[in-house]
């Protein structure tokens, strides 16, 4: 079957080893994962969590029922590209003569990135969006020289009213 | 009233109405057990030989007793000889809880004398675990681990207690506990009970989980209702009697000819509690593409993870079942079970032509046991000949590693098995796998336990010896044991009886000692090393290509 790029978005207890246990279950099945970002929420007793994994249909309903079946996960679903709205950060370092500022600061301006660190002969740009915007944006400036980059991997919500509290935990139910 | 942590465990235990705990002390566990002593009241500590025979004793009473199995272990070393008994639990669904002392809070990550991460090493083989690191969170983990190892799916719990934990104090107010009940599922079920009254020639597939659920008599009566035959994984065996006229046999590897011969003409299996293993679907993508799959099981994540079902009902087996039998249309036709009686019994098992046969020693203990008589075994070509051959009347009287197969978890589960059933135990294992744990053979004496333990003595490791002759040419590296162990010697050194057998001619009288003494008593079988489990489908192959009989192997 073909493998695609899926987004899962899952609720889980907010304890030291719960990104153990979650981790740990891709390693030892043999899962992919492409990005994971993970905080607490408005509860400090729960984290959100946002995998990304490139996985066949059948692989990816596996993965959720049996990232379902581990007690820390208290709620877990896949968000669809149509349905929901993802973001990431981007953070990159890049070589900058001065000269080139204003070069950058209008390449920056049309992606609405940030200026955020301006050295002698460095600049970090910060930049928030789809992470295929953050590819493109890193095309861009890649000729600059990037001297390093850091991106959180993607965060996704459902659109409309609707949230992952609406489901249930499939533990309460067995 | 205020309780030490230690003293809080035991409560615990006590509130589970636990009333048999396996288990080894240590340092770090000392106010556990001394907490056992004083408050345990009529808690039996069973003290084995060593910390794997203790899970697999805890496991073994948990199959025969349907309740939760309890181990106790030190930090360190005690911890980590629990992990193949856990991963055996894990594997076959079996609840057991874990519990394990640890070196204080304040000497945690400092790599303290017998101190491991137990918690992180028992991560991927336990259904969820502990570390428990303030007095006041104790009673609720335990409670919880308890109602998780047997809710749902059943399977092994750990909690790890840090010895100030135990030692710390803090308020304890009894609570009552109440039995996990299953919750069905809002699902629709039409796809599946449109497949199951269509079907013109269903066949049920049970593992496992019929046991669990205890859903033996509803299976029976979904089958007699479908005349459908009924086939077993080596997990399912006991769920319906061996004799029950339903019943065709063993699925799988080394399952019935007579079964894999009928099972490709069905046009619907209903596998109920099962879960496709490797050794039941062989080649999984070629498992019964003729036939529609219908798929009954507790565990959302068993549904279409090794075989597609083309629909499903997620839920426990009875529960399930209670709610489906009243739709379910009963069949008029008697051709089809009649059928796959007649074809299946052309297929007896063949007894190979030596001095002393495997299967006539495991008919004799058809012959002489009880219908409550717990068979136990190890894991190798004489748990084969048993699950072939021995004849069940009840379930939870077959304890065997079916998923992980553990060589050394048969002595160990007789044990717990003797223990929890207050029954007669045989355990037939090989003298491969009785090397493993024979040591806790003298914690069965100890205890002066109904054990027969028939040594399917074939000087070498048996069904490592097969592959090796069948795909290995015949190449015997490291299975040729030819220890020179007395067994006889080693019964009565290790305070039980030892008896010998080598001929087809005495294997009633030795055996009718041997079962009827009481206590246990060890009985060296001596069978020849070239000695084969048929039927046999070659790995990551399908039923067609069964290896019935040894006049059959010689053909090719």
């Amino acid at each position: 079957m073909k493998e695609t790029q899926h987004i899962i978005s899952a609720l889980v207890a907010n304890k030291s080893g719960a990104l153990t246990r979650i981790s740990g279950l891709f390693a030892r099945r043999g899962y992919n994962i492409d990005s994971l970002s993970v905080c607490a929420t408005d509860s400090a007793k729960l984290s959100r969590m946002t995998i990304t994994t490139t996985a066949d249909e059948s692989t990816v309903q596996q993965i959720i029922k049996q990232l379902d079946k581990l007690y820390d996960v208290i709620k877990v679903t896949e968000l669809s590209k149509n349905t929901s709205v993802t973001r990431e950060l981007l953070m990159v370092k890049i070589v900058t003569e001065p000269k080139q500022r204003p070069e950058i600061e209008a390449t920056c301006n049309m992606y609405k990135a940030k200026l955020i660190d301006v050295s002698p002969d460095s600049t970090i740009l910060e930049l928030t969006g789809e992470p295929n915007k953050l590819d493109g944006f890193l095309n861009v400036v890649r000729d600059y020289g990037i001297i390093e980059l850091t991106r959180t991997g993607m965060s996704a919500l459902q659109r409309g009213k609707g949230s992952i509290n609406d489901l249930t935990d499939y533990n309460e139910t067995v | 009233m205020k309780l030490k942590g230690a003293e809080i465990i035991v409560k615990c235990l006590l509130e589970q109405k636990v009333d048999c705990v396996f288990g080894y002390p240590g340092g770090q566990i000392i106010d556990t057990f001394d907490a056992l002593y004083r408050l345990g009241g009529d808690i039996r500590q069973i003290l084995t030989a060593h910390e794997q025979g203790a899970t697999h004793a805890a496991d073994g009473y948990a199959r025969a007793t349907g309740k939760t199995g309890v181990v106790i272990a030190t930090s360190g070393p005690g911890a980590t000889n629990l992990v193949t008994g856990i991963a055996t639990a894990y594997m076959d669904s079996v609840p057991l809880v874990a519990i394990t002392g640890n070196v204080p809070v304040s000497l945690l990550g400092r790599d303290s004398f017998q101190e491991v991460d137990i918690a992180g090493v028992t991560m991927p083989i336990t259904k969820h675990n502990y570390i428990v690191k303030d007095v006041r969170e104790l009673a609720p983990t335990l409670r919880e681990a308890f109602r998780i190892a047997a809710s749902g799916r059943p399977g092994p719990v750990l909690v790890d207690v840090p010895k100030n934990v135990q030692q710390a104090e803090t308020e304890y107010t009894e609570a009552e506990i109440e039995k996990p009940v299953h919750k069905l599922r809002e699902q629709d079920m039409s796809a599946a009970i449109g497949i199951i009254n269509s079907a013109k020639r269903p066949y049920l597939y049970l593992g496992g989980g019929v046991i669990s659920s205890g859903a033996g008599a509803e299976v029976a009566a979904l089958a007699e209702k479908l005349g459908a035959p009924i086939a077993s994984s080596a997990m399912g065996l006991g769920a319906v009697p061996t004799s029950h006229p339903n019943y065709m046999g063993l699925i799988g590897m080394h399952g019935h000819k007579g079964v894999a011969r009928t099972l490709g003409k069905s046009d619907a299996l209903i596998a109920i509690g099962a879960r496709f293993s490797d050794r039941v679907a062989g080649n999984r993508t070629g498992f019964m593409k003729n036939a529609r799959i219908v798929h009954i099981d507790i565990d959302a994540a068993e549904i279409d993870k090794n075989v597609a079902s083309h629909a499903h009902i997620t839920g426990d087996v009875k529960t399930v079942l209670n709610r489906i039998l009243p739709l379910i249309k009963p069949s008029s036709d008697k051709n089809w079970l009649a059928q796959v009686r007649q074809e299946n019994d052309k297929y007896p098992l063949e007894d190979s032509g030596y001095a002393l046969c495997p299967r006539a020693i495991l008919r004799a203990v058809n012959k002489l046991k009880t219908p409550d008589t717990v068979i136990a075994t190890d894991v190798g070509q004489h748990q084969m000949f048993a699950a072939q051959t021995i004849n069940f009347d009840k379930p939870r009287t077959w304890l065997s590693s079916g998923g992980l197969g553990t060589m050394g978890y048969g002595m160990g589960a007789a044990i717990g098995g003797a223990m929890g059933s207050g029954k007669p135990v045989v355990l037939i294992t090989g003298d491969g796998s009785f090397h493993m744990n024979m040591n806790e053979l003298v914690t069965a004496s100890k205890l002066g336990l109904p054990i027969t333990v028939l040594i399917f003595n074939n000087h070498t490791l048996g069904m490592v010896r097969q592959w090796q002759t069948l795909f290995y040419g015949r190449r015997y590296s490291s299975t040729t044991l030819q220890l020179p162990t007395d067994y006889v010697k080693l019964a009565e050194a290790l305070g039980a009886k030892g008896m010998t057998l080598t001929r087809n001619e005495d294997i009633e009288d030795v055996l009718s000692k041997a079962m009827s003494a009481g206590t246990p008593v060890v009985v060296d079988c001596r069978i020849v090393e070239n000695e084969m489990v048929l039927p046999m489908i070659p790995p990551g192959k399908g039923m067609e290509d069964m290896i019935g009989s040894l006049s059959e192997l010689e053909e090719n």
